[in-house]
């Protein structure tokens, strides 16, 4: 792996045996794992080119008892590593040699559903589908909907700001949380938001939303439900081109048509697909577009029909309108499989995320496959279309020595693209360890130093979750430092009035 | 007299803020200066004015992005947009009615900075959900920024969140970037007659549950409604649901609706500018504008569980002489109460201890505004984790110090 975590504290590991007993007394019976073997399922999360054992795991399962191991590490400076269901795929949850490896994955209750006031209150455990299976009875669910719903949870996704396919329309985590309880690395706790809208002061939940767990330990969520749409329809459309399937994307929402969901494959990611799951793909074309229209029924029939001209109008080579829900299902159900279908034709691959203006795309596209052919390895394009959201995926062998290596390298030429078209670097796996080392492409010092600055607010050691996110750490108090000359620096040369 | 400071660009605010931090000079922050009267009545030694720094920079409607200068009037940017089928879908509210300033006033980048937002708000979001990327010169003298010009994007705090309703008081924002949408072309309101305030919330709350997509539920008790200068056929309570979309949806969901809402009392529907014109008089909170009425009285803004709106206001009236009215489905309650020492504090801070939210007072002399709490107070780890935050990228408090809250 490419990129250095820092250095293991010697001194703190020679105090090893004194840390698990002082945990044990917090966290009784199984809620500490000190084994080797035992710890080993914690080795890594959904990045797994990257692994470490942590010191110790930790399981508490009471905001108190969050509180108490907090405010032990935060006495004796051990840093400490919260994860969820650990399917972060950049490194968020990675472990420390030195350190604690906080697991809340018994914070698994949902404490109230509130039908009157369309939220639920859950703890981070909780899975993100486990939100929309606790209130579907009642036709509602939770927006977002990563690809990894059934397994990752809502502290998770809080911590990520994660998205999925719908956020085009109904919006990322950040616009779906309403309030939290938070513990900070001091073991306080705080109330952030409630089933109220906005914050009454600073924007708290908002930065904690999306902060890959330096800022805080979640140990309660609010998320906003919503009313299942009357109906889902979804069109699936062929081209000869991935810039036709551009033109349409852009077509559509120049329509004034915000779709549920709009998805493309290019033909690498359509093959794979098709062989695994056999939806009905077309094959003889260069890009496949998914859109899918939700709402009352005639709001859907209108919609889609105009989408079908529009798409007609990009020269579609072919063109399918869903016409039961089993059919709409199977469109999906290739979509859904692209990350398996691709893992099956290649030993290994290596998903990438950033975000473009969607006129760029064939661009980029261009851009991508000629770094593929200069790395000498294949790549599948899966894309949000919708909004800009892509996800290279490079095909690897990590038992071929150097592989690994020029994927990561390929990969970050793709990322900086990203940036220099005016877009980011990440939008929705998070930054972690794996594309760390890249802000400096998208960040100024001065940038990333505000950034820390906020961090130096919520955790002034930096204590939790350290050498993710931010390439060089600092010391809060040089960070805090203030070069002022005073005298020096003459009364400005602005109209004055 | 403070001196005005006229930034003509980027730079120019940075020198202000570099001077400012050099000579321990507090800096008030303003555009139009439209929201000047809210918000705690603060000692300035000088006035940081970027209403020069002007102009829409970047405008591609397929792509849903607006990027301008912070100082650009919002009612050029609703102009633009709106030629292009766009719209801000937040729906910004214009708070000159309420403070007694001329309507169509305010720039973008106060706009953000109050994180304004409408009826819609229970739908769409308020500024924040729609504020992509920021430049900014921080408390430090410093030029740095955040987002981009994405609508997906996770790489790095979201400090677009933080300076969202920060009030100027974190960083002076130069260049902001948000997300269009486009409008709906039809809408329609479905109005339900007569209803007392806990039946209206009950009301809203089947509406919005329901499938009909409802972006907008307002009750308007008697009283309060007459004044809203809406065409409505009764002269009691109105409670108001809103339909936006393409023409053949609205016409399907106001029947839907229209049926849901039968048994809680009367119906009538109200369509096109009727429609729009009842909606915009609910987000300007045209009932307590200094013009009306009530146009005295000290107006609270309280953020509550949908639910609680009426207790909220209950709770209030048992304690005090106060007019109410709710939008959000009961969420966000204006309560104007008479004029007193304390602005009718402690009622609506009593009945937000009691049922949760925040309120903030919005509108009373400077004399009150000094004397009680403006925003919603905060105690213990959460208000030095405040003045932590605001430390980090205000150290010498020179901009907007005392704004929100005595000492930050």
């Amino acid at each position: 792996m490419s990129v250095m975590m820092p250095a293991a504290d010697e001194a703190v590991l020679g105090r090893r045996g004194a840390i698990v007993r002082a945990l044990s007394a917090i966290v009784s019976g199984e809620g500490v794992i000190a084994g080797e073997r035992e710890m080993r399922p914690y080795e890594s999360d959904g990045l797994t080119a990257y692994r470490q054992l942590p010191m110790v795991v930790v399981l508490p399962e009471t905001t108190e008892q969050v509180a108490r191991v907090l405010a032990y590490c935060h006495a004796e400076g051990l840093k400490v590593v919260p994860r969820g269901a650990g399917t972060s795929l950049s490194g968020g949850a990675l472990p420390l040699a030195d350190g604690v490896l906080l697991g809340m994955a018994k914070f698994s209750r949902i404490r109230e559903i509130d039908f009157d006031n369309r939220v639920a209150v859950v703890e981070p455990g909780v899975t993100n589908l486990a939100i929309t299976r606790a209130v579907e009875h009642m036709g509602f669910y939770y927006a977002p909907d990563p690809s990894s719903q059934i397994a990752c949870t809502i502290g998770g996704n809080v911590a990520e700001n994660s998205g999925g396919v719908h956020c085009l329309k109904y919006g990322m985590t950040t616009n779906n949380v309403l309030g939290c309880e938070m513990v900070l690395m001091t073991g306080e706790v705080v109330r952030l938001g409630g089933k109220h809208l906005d914050a009454g002061g600073y924007d708290l939940i908002g930065i904690v939303t999306g902060s890959e767990g330096l800022l805080g330990v979640v140990t309660e969520v609010t998320v906003r439900i919503l009313k299942k749409p009357e109906c889902a329809r979804a069109v699936l459309v062929g081209f000869a081109s991935s810039e036709d399937a551009g033109e349409c994307v852009s077509k559509v929402i120049g329509a004034g048509i915000i779709p549920g969901g709009m998805e493309m494959m290019d033909r690498p990611a359509i093959h794979a697909v098709e062989q695994f799951v056999h939806a009905g793909y077309p094959l003889d074309i260069e890009a496949l577009l998914i859109v899918e229209l939700d709402g009352p029924q005639a709001e859907v029939d209108h919609l889609i029909a105009r989408v079908a001209e529009i798409a007609k109008s990009c020269r579609a080579s072919t063109l399918k309108v869903s016409t039961c829900e089993d059919e709409r299902l199977l469109f999906w159900a290739g979509r859904k499989a692209a990350f398996p279908a691709v893992g099956r034709i290649s030993p290994d691959y290596y998903c990438m995320d950033g975000t473009i203006p969607r006129a760029k795309l064939p661009l980029v596209l261009k851009r991508v496959r000629e770094l593929s052919e200069q790395y000498g390895l294949a790549v599948a394009n899966v894309f949000h279309a919708g909004d800009g959201n892509l996800h290279p995926l490079i095909l690897y062998d990590a038992n071929k020595p150097g592989e690994l290596e020029r994927c990561e390298a390929f990969g970050a030429e793709i990322l900086k693209l990203c940036v220099e078209v005016g877009g980011v670097l990440t939008g929705e796996h998070g930054v972690g360890v794996e594309k760390r080392d890249l802000m400096p492409a998208m960040f100024s010092q001065a940038d990333l130093d505000h950034q820390q600055r906020l961090k130096c607010a919520f955790d002034d050691k930096g204590l939790l979750n350290p050498g993710k996110v931010f390439p060089t750490l600092h010391r809060c108090a040089e960070l805090g430092r203030m070069h002022v000359h005073a005298g020096r620096v003459a009364f400005p040369d602005i109209p004055r009035f | 007299m403070a001196d005005t400071l006229k930034a003509r660009d980027a730079k120019d605010v940075e020198a202000a803020v570099q001077w400012a931090v050099a000579e321990s000079k507090a800096l008030e922050v303003v555009g139009h200066g439209s929201k000047r009267a809210l918000g705690r009545p603060a000692q300035f030694d000088a006035t940081l004015d970027l209403s020069d720094l002007s102009g829409v920079t970047l405008y591609e409607p397929e792509e849903l992005v607006l990027s301008a200068r912070a100082g650009t009037p919002i009612a050029e940017v609703e102009a633009l947009v709106a030629s292009k089928g766009q719209e801000l879908a937040f729906e910004p509210m214009d708070y000159g009615p309420l403070l007694g300033g001329p309507t169509g006033k305010g720039t973008i980048g106060g706009v953000i900075a109050a994180n304004l937002s409408g009826p819609r708000r229970l739908k769409a979001g308020a500024a924040r959900d729609h504020f992509l990327g920021f430049s900014a010169i921080s408390g430090r003298g410093e030029t740095f920024k955040s987002g981009g010009r994405v609508v997906k994007n996770v790489t790095g705090y979201d400090l677009c969140k933080l300076m969202a309703g920060s009030w100027g008081t974190l960083a002076a924002m130069t260049d902001v970037t948000v997300k269009t949408l486009p409008g709906a072309e039809a809408e329609a309101t479905v109005l339900v007659v007569g209803l007392e305030d806990a039946r209206a919330v009950e009301a809203m709350a089947a509406a919005t549950a329901c499938a009909c997509d409802v972006s907008g539920a307002a009750h308007l008790p008697a009283g309060v409604a007459m004044r809203a200068s809406i065409h409505i056929p009764a002269t009691g309570a109105v409670t108001a649901l809103r339909l936006e979309g393409v023409a053949p949806s609205v016409d399907h969901r106001q029947q839907t609706l229209q049926a849901l809402m039968k048994p809680f009392g009367e119906v009538a529907l109200l369509a096109g500018a009727q429609s729009r014109d009842l909606w915009r008089g609910i987000r300007d909170v045209l009932p307590f504008a200094v013009t009306a009425p009530a146009g005295r009285r000290a107006v609270w803004r309280i953020s509550t569980a949908p639910g609680n709106g009426a207790k909220v206001g209950h709770a209030i009236a048992v304690k005090a002489d106060v007019e109410l009215m709710y939008d959000w489905a009961g969420g966000l309650v204006w309560a104007a109460l008479l004029p007193s020492d304390d602005g009718g504090a402690a009622p609506v801070r009593a009945a937000v201890a009691a049922f949760g939210g925040h309120a903030t007072l919005i509108r009373a002399p400077a004399a009150v505004r000094a004397a009680v709490a403006v925003f919603e107070p905060q105690e213990g780890p959460l208000a030095a984790l405040t003045r932590r935050v605001k430390e980090g990228f205000d150290p010498m408090g020179v901009l907007g110090p005392g704004r929100m809250w005595a000492g930050v």
